[in-house]
């Protein structure tokens, strides 16, 4: 949808410390999908929550050539896009979240476009995740920070949604740091894991397909 | 009219402290858990209201602008103080007194002397009679619409975190993202008000016209003090209000636009 003005920027941290972890440097190539495992408490959400600028920490982000530190924050979340395990919702209906969906992806997901006109009271929580990542894509991010995207999903759903993201991050030529703990998930979407031991980050062997 | 006047003697006012201890055994029967807090707020108004004559007849005595004026600002700070201490989850840092105060002092305070310059136009115009009780009055009500938005504000603040940072992870800025919490934060400081001037007259007398009544001055008079009263009230409750409920949610974020609850201290009962 945006191939005229697609822009093709690598995620970099230098030096992030947050929460447990310290003196964290990582690229994440455009189109690269980089997941991080840990137990809980080991820091991952604190992580994505640093690089989305969301509580203090130090460190520097950048995207492509931009600092994080020389633009707006508001303007740094909307480029990159943190989805967390748990969403809120604010408005009566699915579409006052909204941007404009993109197209094919509430069916990917398993919805049609009758969602958007849904109460957002009687959204089950599977359906509040899957709708969280459409609304946060619905922003046309520049990079994704992935919490659990599909904790509460059923295998088949969680197959569909995570094939339909990588492929369009891979063709939108998005950076995404994907935070998960299924080991068979990660074979299937991830081009590198990291484990969380500690203060570090630890890479591990993965099996790319 | 002046003859009408009836001193009350101390033994009268004993009566009065009867019924407030017959309270406060129907109350300790019935375990409200209140008989202490009736006792001691009794207690502290009477010697409260007692002090504040006695310096009242002094400063009437002596009227010179210093001493009013220090007067005005004692008061001021005892009100940011009250402001401070209804909160439930305060600003940490002396924000919530600091806060309090400034707004207080914009509109309450700023709208008295323009009252006493413009409108009253006592000679002098800080002249204590009038100034110290109007004041008094826009301070009162100025502090309750500031310390229920203050408090309405934190306290939302905190249990709705998810939805400002949901807000904020979409992109929106720190202003938009606590914009409905803030406009609920400034009616609940307003409604008070609002809803006092609706009933006045009708449910209810004004105390400081009831007051100016008994005080053996022509209703008509009384009326005309009471009207203008209301509109200042209204006017320093609501700039207040205003005035607070913007800084403290400013406060709420920082410079990156991340809303800071650390910002506000835990309640202190927990």
């Amino acid at each position: 949808m945006s191939d005229t003005s697609q822009r093709r920027d690598a995620l970099v941290l230098r030096n992030v410390c947050a929460g447990p972890l310290c003196d964290v440097s990582l690229r994440v190539a455009p189109g690269e999908i980089v997941c991080i495992s840990g137990d809980s408490g080991s820091g991952k959400t604190r992580l994505l929550r640093a690089i989305a600028d969301l509580e203090p920490h130090q460190g520097e982000v950048c995207l492509g050539d931009e600092r994080r530190a020389a633009l707006a924050a508001h303007c740094w979340r909307r480029w990159v896009m943190l989805v967390p395990a748990e969403s809120s919702w604010w408005g009566d209906t699915v579409a006052a979240h909204f941007l404009d969906a993109v197209p094919g992806s509430l069916e990917a997901f398993g919805f049609d476009a009758s969602v958007l006109g849904w109460q957002v009271s009687r959204l089950s929580s599977g359906e509040k995740q899957r709708l969280a990542v459409l609304r946060a894509l619905s922003h046309e991010p520049r990079a994704l920070l992935l919490d659990e995207p599909t904790a509460n999903l059923d295998p088949d759903l969680t197959r569909r949604v995570e094939a339909w993201l990588r492929d369009y991050c891979r063709r939108e030529a998005i950076p995404v740091i994907w935070v998960a703990h299924d080991r068979e998930q990660i074979a299937r979407v991830a081009d590198r894991h990291f484990a969380i031991r500690g203060e570090r980050l630890e890479e591990q062997p993965c099996k790319r397909r | 009219m002046q003859e009408a006047l009836i001193d009350l003697s101390w033994w009268q006012l004993g009566i009065g402290a009867g019924l407030v201890i017959a309270l406060a055994v129907v109350t300790w029967y019935g375990r409200l858990g209140l008989t202490r807090e009736l006792l001691v707020a009794a207690i502290r108004m009477v010697i409260q209201l007692a002090l504040v004559g006695l310096v009242l007849e002094a400063l009437f005595s002596v009227a010179v602008f210093h001493w009013v004026a220090l007067m005005a600002v004692v008061m001021l700070l005892l009100a940011g103080r009250e402001v401070m201490s209804r909160q439930k989850r305060r600003m940490t840092g002396g924000w919530a007194f600091a806060i309090g105060t400034v707004s207080m002092f914009i509109s309450a305070f700023a709208v008295t002397v323009f009252a006493l310059l413009a409108i009253v136009g006592p000679q002098p115009w800080y002249a204590p009679q009038y100034a110290i009780p109007l004041l008094g009055m826009l301070l009162g009500n100025t502090m309750t619409g500031v310390a229920l938005g203050m408090d309405r504000l934190t306290d939302s603040a905190w249990r709705q975190r998810q939805v400002i940072e949901g807000r904020l992870m979409l992109g929106m800025g720190w202003s938009e993202a606590i914009a409905d919490l803030r406009r609920d934060a400034m009616r609940s400081g307003m409604i008070p008000i609002i809803n006092g001037m609706a009933a006045a007259g009708v449910v209810s007398l004004p105390g400081m016209m009831t007051g100016q009544i008994l005080a053996g001055s022509p209703p008509a008079l009384a009326v005309k003090y009471q009207v203008l009263v209301f509109f200042m009230i209204a006017v320093g409750t609501g700039f207040g209000t205003v005035a607070a409920v913007m800084a403290a949610s400013r406060r709420l974020f920082d410079e990156r636009q991340r809303l800071r609850l650390d910002r506000i201290g835990a309640p202190p009962d927990a």
